[in-house]
């Protein structure tokens, strides 16, 4: 038969069958209700459509064959995300607590993984809401024409642009001068940049204030910050389509090269982005499906999120490419440009002789006839490949690529103040989970005192972590996002999300929850779906799991920095960390994945010194 | 002696146009972009459009050096290109075999560019002198700055938020206690009508009289 561990005194810790439908019946249950199911499935989509689905998802897509990388990323989307989605919504269903309710009730000596979930959680809410500050700034000062990383400020005598500023561009100046005051290393801290400060209040107490009474309100506030974002990339992808160059965008992106199938890494990249942009292993879906009536279709929920999710991400992904065809165009266009005017004004041609035309004749001929007059110009080759594959990735995609592509719009405050709006909504929405799977354990715990009503925990956990956040806002802040970026949010997930399936399978038993589900929703989950818990999932992501370990084991650690000062200036140069960086990883990465083992230890030594008193 | 006369004769030209060739210590380069600039409307540079920009030149020249009157005769122009690019040299009015320092030039031309370039229509980047930067505009600096006026909405909004969840929350507090001691009070009298227990007369309470919400709810 199935393997499974021994688990006693299961059935005392969870609701029994008869218990959950007078709870159905009577409603008398003291948890907070949804006012509807379109406010869960809304709350559920934009918890796991978040900004990685606008900057993560379209980069890797292009860089593992486009078309061809749907391929991968739909098959695991089926076979890794799915049951995992719908094991966590049948466990909140059925237990009817937050994750740290769950776990204990599954086992008192498993709380450890609610509580590494909690941890989790918290440190991604942490460099999340920095980077909701940063677009906060941006769509601040978007109400202005013109926009002001437009400009570059002028150094003392008015002749020229501030050099910082005149090798690279104004939109990098801007990104990590005006916003950041970046220094140029991670151990430089600086001080505060007040800018940051401001707008990190401002992220924090609107969290605050959407989530004060829990899903009460975040349900609310979920209907403007879940929908506005479609509304605004149908908005974009029209303006796109309409923009010159922007199909050279879509067909970089989706050109099929399927000899990356081939590639390990690409597989691996899917999974890795099909679990992170799921949700699962931080503990707001379990909170979230706990809220749901006992006999709620979980299953058509789960089909129904992966679907969205799937939908979502090549939709942002088409909406971006044009935006990015369209400044690679224009990038392209100005190179030639400039090209043609160094040629006539070194030949001293007339105007019009060399066109966009006729210029690589031209440029041959003249090539022929003079080539070194040619090689002193020092001419720049413009290559339309190069320009759609620069900077796509992580905040660079947002705060420099988009912000100089809505510069070349016209009407840019308008597209600027969109474009910044969905992605305030996209973060905020993602938002709204994780501080419901950090919250909830919390006052699951006993943390503060059971007399506090829910709005004075959400207040204090907000005000301390507005407090811990000013590390972000520190000059170095930049390089401590992309850190906690790096490390928080992938190994931890990874193996919290192991040892789920692990547990439910072996120590829950597959047979009880496929009890469970039929209980729920009237028909056991087919044999798709034990095969995919029991044996696909996990090791699915066990894999995932020790190639990021070995990879991460075998390169040195370094990180990108801005340093006007270097060589490869405009470019970030590559540096490495200092060693005292390896302590903090080791607390961001190790130890919500050690609390589980930990957990587990120091309760049975607290249990076995009880029984020997 | 004939060769004498002929060869001086030949040089005076000579020497005449010597001040202006191009790499010349007093020699400016100009390179102008009428189609870049117009497009469709560019007009055509002939002798007259020449004439125009020697006469800007000695405008400049008069507006900086104040009270010497300098002339078109006074402004030289040499190696003329198809691209429209040309050298010029600035001749002294009193003396015309002197040229006028590179950094006089320059400030004339600094300080009447606007006026320079309106002449032609043209900008600091299609009317170029080479080696004579442009002074730059100032970027443009709203006297507000508007993103404190989008934040202070926002905050603004969040207050609000804040004061309406306080007062609602108390006033639901207050409804709370009111229907509690209502209820309390409804409890106290439920078995005590006439001053005498139920549990004393012995009999079975009768909930069909009791406080009918659970069973009629309007």
């Amino acid at each position: 038969m199935r393997l499974l561990l021994p688990n006693p005194g299961l059935d005392d810790r969870i609701h029994s069958y008869e218990d959950l439908e007078r709870i159905d019946k009577e409603e008398a249950e003291d948890r907070p209700k949804w006012d509807n199911k379109a406010q869960y499935i809304l709350t559920c989509v934009g918890f796991c459509i978040g900004l990685s689905n606008v900057w993560r998802f379209p980069y890797l897509c292009q860089s593992h064959g486009g078309g061809a990388f749907l391929i991968p990323y739909l098959i695991l989307v089926v076979l890794e995300g799915t049951p995992l989605l719908f094991m966590e919504f049948a466990l909140g269903q059925r237990i009817r607590k937050g994750s740290v309710g769950v776990w204990r009730a599954i086992n008192p000596y498993l709380t450890g993984i609610g509580i590494g979930s909690m941890l989790v959680s918290y440190l991604i809410s942490l460099y999340y809401n920095t980077i909701i500050a940063w677009i906060m700034w941006y769509l601040f000062n978007s109400f202005q024409d013109p926009l002001p990383w437009t400009q570059c400020p002028l150094n003392e005598n008015r002749t020229g642009y501030v050099p910082e500023c005149q090798q690279s561009s104004t939109m990098d100046y801007y990104f990590y001068r005006v916003n950041l005051n970046s220094s140029a290393s991670i151990a430089d801290s600086g001080g505060l940049h007040w800018p940051v400060v401001v707008c990190l209040l401002a992220a924090w107490t609107v969290l605050c204030i959407c989530c004060i009474r829990g899903i009460s309100t975040s349900g609310k506030a979920v209907y403007v910050t879940s929908i506005l974002p479609y509304i605004v990339l149908a908005i974009f992808l029209i303006r796109g389509l309409t923009l010159r160059g922007s199909i050279s965008g879509i067909i970089f992106l989706f050109t099929p090269d399927l000899s990356e199938l081939i590639n390990p890494t690409t597989w691996l990249d899917a999974g890795a982005q099909v679990f992170y942009s799921f949700g699962v292993a931080w503990g707001g879906l379990i909170s979230f499906s706990s809220y749901n009536s006992v006999h709620n279709n979980c299953m058509q929920d789960a089909l129904i999120l992966s679907a969205v999710t799937a939908f979502t991400a090549i939709y942002a992904a088409t909406v971006t490419y044009t935006v990015i065809g369209f400044r690679a165009t224009q990038k392209y266009d100005a190179c030639i440009s400039e090209n043609i005017r160094t040629l006539l004004n070194a030949f001293d041609l007339p105007e019009g002789n060399i066109t966009t035309s006729n210029y690589d004749e031209a440029f041959n001929r003249l090539n022929s006839s003079h080539p070194d007059t040619i090689l002193q110009l020092d001419i720049e080759i413009c290559d339309m490949h190069k320009f759609l594959s620069e900077g796509v990735e992580g905040t660079g995609l947002a705060f420099i690529v988009f912000t100089e592509a809505i510069t070349k719009m016209p009407g840019s405050p308008a597209w600027a103040v969109l474009f910044f709006v969905m992605l305030l909504c996209l973060g905020l929405s993602s938002l709204f989970g994780s501080i419901e799977g950090v919250v909830v354990p919390l006052e699951d715990l006993g943390v503060f005192p059971k007399k506090w009503p829910h709005e004075a925990v959400m207040g204090t956990t907000c005000a301390v972590s507005f407090i811990i956040a000013l590390l972000f806002a520190l000059q170095s802040g930049v390089y401590w996002v992309s850190l906690f970026d790096t490390f928080a949010g992938s190994v931890p997930l990874l193996t919290i999300g192991v040892v789920e399936m692990i547990v439910v399978v072996y120590v829950y038993g597959i047979d009880r929850l496929n009890e469970d589900i039929r209980f729920m929703i009237g028909h056991k989950p087919t044999i798709f779906w034990q095969v995919t818990w029991m044996v696909i999932s996990p090791l699915s992501i066990l894999v995932i799991l020790v190639f990021y370990l070995v990879t991460q084991a075998q390169e040195e650690l370094t990180y990108l920095v801005w340093d006007p000062d270097s060589e490869e200036f405009p470019s970030l140069s590559s540096v490495p960390y200092p060693s005292w960086i390896n302590i903090i990883i080791f607390l961001l990465a190790g130890v919500p994945s050690l609390t589980i083992p930990v957990y587990a230890l120091c309760r049975l030594i607290f249990v076995s010194c009880k029984k020997t008193r | 002696m004939l060769e004498k006369v002929l060869f001086l004769l030949c040089l005076t030209p000579a020497l005449a146009q010597e001040p202006c060739f191009p790499g010349s210590s007093h020699a400016y380069k100009v390179r102008i972009s009428i189609k870049t600039a117009l497009g469709n409307q560019a007009y055509v540079w002939n002798d007259n459009e020449m004439y125009l920009f020697r006469a800007a030149m000695a405008f400049a020249l008069r507006s900086y050096h104040n009270g010497q009157e300098f002339n078109v005769s006074n402004i030289m122009v040499c190696n003329e290109t198809p691209r429209v690019s040309f050298w010029f040299v600035v001749s002294s009015p009193e003396n015309s075999s002197v040229l006028l320092k590179k950094g006089d030039v320059e400030n004339a031309i600094r300080k009447s560019r606007n006026r320079i370039n309106g002449a032609f229509l043209l900008t600091d980047q299609t009317l170029e002198f080479i080696d004579i930067p442009p002074t730059l505009a100032a970027p443009v600096m709203p006297v507000t700055p508007p993103w404190l006026i989008v934040f202070g909405v926002v905050m603004g909004a969040v207050g609000a938020g804040i004061i309406f969840l306080l007062v609602s929350s108390l006033v639901q507090s207050k409804r709370k206690k009111n229907k509690k001691t209502l209820d309390e009070d409804r409890e106290d009298m439920r078995g005590i009508e006439n001053g005498l227990g139920c549990d004393n007369l012995g009999g079975v309470y009768n909930t069909t009289f009791s406080d009918g919400d659970k069973f009629t709810p309007m």
